[in-house]
């Protein structure tokens, strides 16, 4: 069990889903909460061209990733804006755009090879430097998640009263924009452009069935990110599947397996209600 | 306190995206006074309380209001589903006191706990807010509006839905606030609801009329002119009701 820990290449990769757990299994549930599972599948998607040029030019991924997603935001904003366009609309558009380019670039003579571990992740390519850098963005988005929380918590209940609370909708959606674009470049070494959208959504979405408080959901949702990331590690260690691909169905696996216990968990608390809440 | 000027519209014109759902609003609210917006659905009842909460851009006239609104919305709005117990949501109440990097800490829970237990609900504080009835939901919201010490609670057709005993309970307590000294609008179809208040506010994308209660109410005009529809008398002295427009010919 522990024998492949011996390997640093292995001890890496579990040091990298770890981080991608942490940062997206906790972002992840105000992803699924605020209906932004599609905002976080098509961000993902539009930074391909920054990997892309990033591998080129032997950069760090980060380096290549923060700037594509500020392009595919600000074109984003901008195509809503346009009369008779709706935001998805904007959003489908930029992204089929900002990822088609990544491909066009991808497909290059000038492309180095390995150019698939952006689309698909690997977990076990990941060198120090990119380690330091995802734990930097994961303390990062660990640490705004504690700040904001209570105003995250306001916008997501009753978007309409917010404001009278002292709490800007607009700076809270943002807020959450802009982290979710740190937690994609943290994951999207491990995970891969395609697949790092399993880890905001996958164990969100199966901490819902298991808890109804918004801190529980988060630490319940970074428990399966993290033991899902690490099952997954093993088994393409073991069986030599590849890496990303194994992490993100281990976690759809493990919210297959919520599903059940989500039912008996809401049949277990609907038999014992309060007293007054069923008279009144 | 009392005979403070809490919220002021003067041929007000709000909406969304560019285009005025609402206009020629003008009226105002004192402290301690109770206020009936009557309208029929898509009338803009709901569209002036987002304008007075600040939410949408006034297109024309004048909007002031110089009191903290706290909102009691249609339950639909709030979601059911979302991880929350009572309590958590009587305490983002104090949100607005706080700098944006603190979160609320004991005394803004002990705080949320005591205006729960002020609404009759101090034994629920722990509940989740989707498991609790119609009823506790508009009460835990008013907790809210406590917390936030709004003075002027705008609640949104507030009665649809309760039962007889938890619509007196919000009755007596909406009652208690405005003794505080606080405003309450209510938008409301109810004519009878509508009665029991200081002032009604007659709209239906326009104003139709305002002013006490006696005076708007006993003009059938104003009434068929606010629901689009005729008003008839209920035999055996049990009010009017309002026929919609295609019965009016029977």
């Amino acid at each position: 069990m522990l024998e492949p820990l011996q390997e640093p290449f292995m001890q890496r990769a579990l040091a990298e889903v770890v981080l991608i757990g942490v940062a997206g299994g906790a972002l992840g549930c105000w992803v699924v909460f605020y209906g932004l599972s599609y905002a976080a599948e098509s961000l993902a998607h539009s930074l391909f061209p920054g990997l892309v040029l990033a591998a080129i030019a032997g950069a760090p991924l980060l380096l290549g990733a923060t700037p594509a997603v500020v392009v595919a935001a600000l074109a984003i904003a901008l195509g809503a804006r346009v009369v008779g366009v709706s935001r998805e609309a904007a959003v489908a558009v930029v992204v089929t755009t900002m990822f088609g380019l990544g491909v066009l670039l991808a497909l290059s003579p000038q492309s180095p090879p390995g150019v698939e571990a952006l689309l698909f992740g690997d977990p076990f390519g990941v060198t120090d430097a990119d380690l330091a850098a995802a734990a930097a963005l994961a303390a990062l988005v660990l640490l705004s998640l504690g700040l904001l929380h209570g105003r995250l918590l306001v916008v997501g209940f009753d978007r309409g009263a917010a404001r009278a609370l002292g709490v800007s909708p607009a700076l809270a959606d943002a807020a959450l924009l802009v982290l979710l674009a740190a937690a994609t470049v943290v994951a999207v070494q491990g995970l891969g452009n395609l697949l790092v959208v399993a880890v905001f959504v996958g164990p969100a979405a199966a901490a819902r069935q298991l808890a109804d408080r918004m801190l529980p959901t988060m630490l319940i949702a970074t428990l399966v990110a993290v033991l899902a990331g690490v099952a997954g590690l093993y088994l393409s260690y073991s069986a030599g599947t590849a890496g990303g691909a194994s992490v993100a169905l281990a976690i759809v696996a493990v919210y297959l397996l919520s599903l059940p216990l989500g039912r008996w968990f809401a049949a277990h608390r609907s038999a014992t209600p309060s007293a007054e809440a069923t008279i009144a | 306190m009392q005979d403070r000027l809490l919220i002021e519209a003067s041929d007000l014109a709000a909406g969304y995206d560019g285009t005025p759902a609402i206009s020629g609003i003008t009226f105002s609210l004192r402290s301690g006074q109770r206020l009936a917006l009557l309208g029929s659905n898509g009338g803009g009842k709901t569209t002036l309380l987002r304008a007075v909460l600040g939410e949408l851009r006034v297109f024309g006239g004048t909007l002031r209001v110089s009191a903290a609104c706290g909102t009691v919305p249609q339950t639909e709005r709030s979601r059911l589903d979302y991880p929350v117990s009572a309590l958590d949501v009587a305490t983002m109440g104090a949100l607005a006191a706080l700098p944006w990097w603190r979160r609320p800490g004991r005394r803004e829970r002990e705080a949320a706990g005591r205006a729960l237990e002020r609404v009759g609900l101090g034994s629920l504080a722990g509940e989740t807010f989707g498991r609790l009835s119609g009823g506790q939901r508009q009460r835990v919201l008013i907790a809210r509006a406590l917390v936030r010490d709004a003075g002027v609670l705008l609640l949104d057709e507030p009665f649809s839905g309760l039962d007889r005993p938890s619509g007196e309970r919000l009755e007596a307590l909406i009652g208690e606030l405005t003794s505080e000294g606080r405003g309450v609008v209510i938008a409301t179809h109810d004519l009878e609801q509508a009665r029991a208040c200081d002032l009604v506010l007659c709209i239906a994308g326009r104003q139709i009329a305002c002013g006490p209660p006696d005076e708007v109410l006993a003009d059938v005009g104003v009434l068929e002119a606010t629901y689009g529809g005729a008003i008839v008398e209920l035999p055996g002295g049990g009010g009017r009701a309002i026929l919609p427009p295609h019965h009016h010919h029977h």
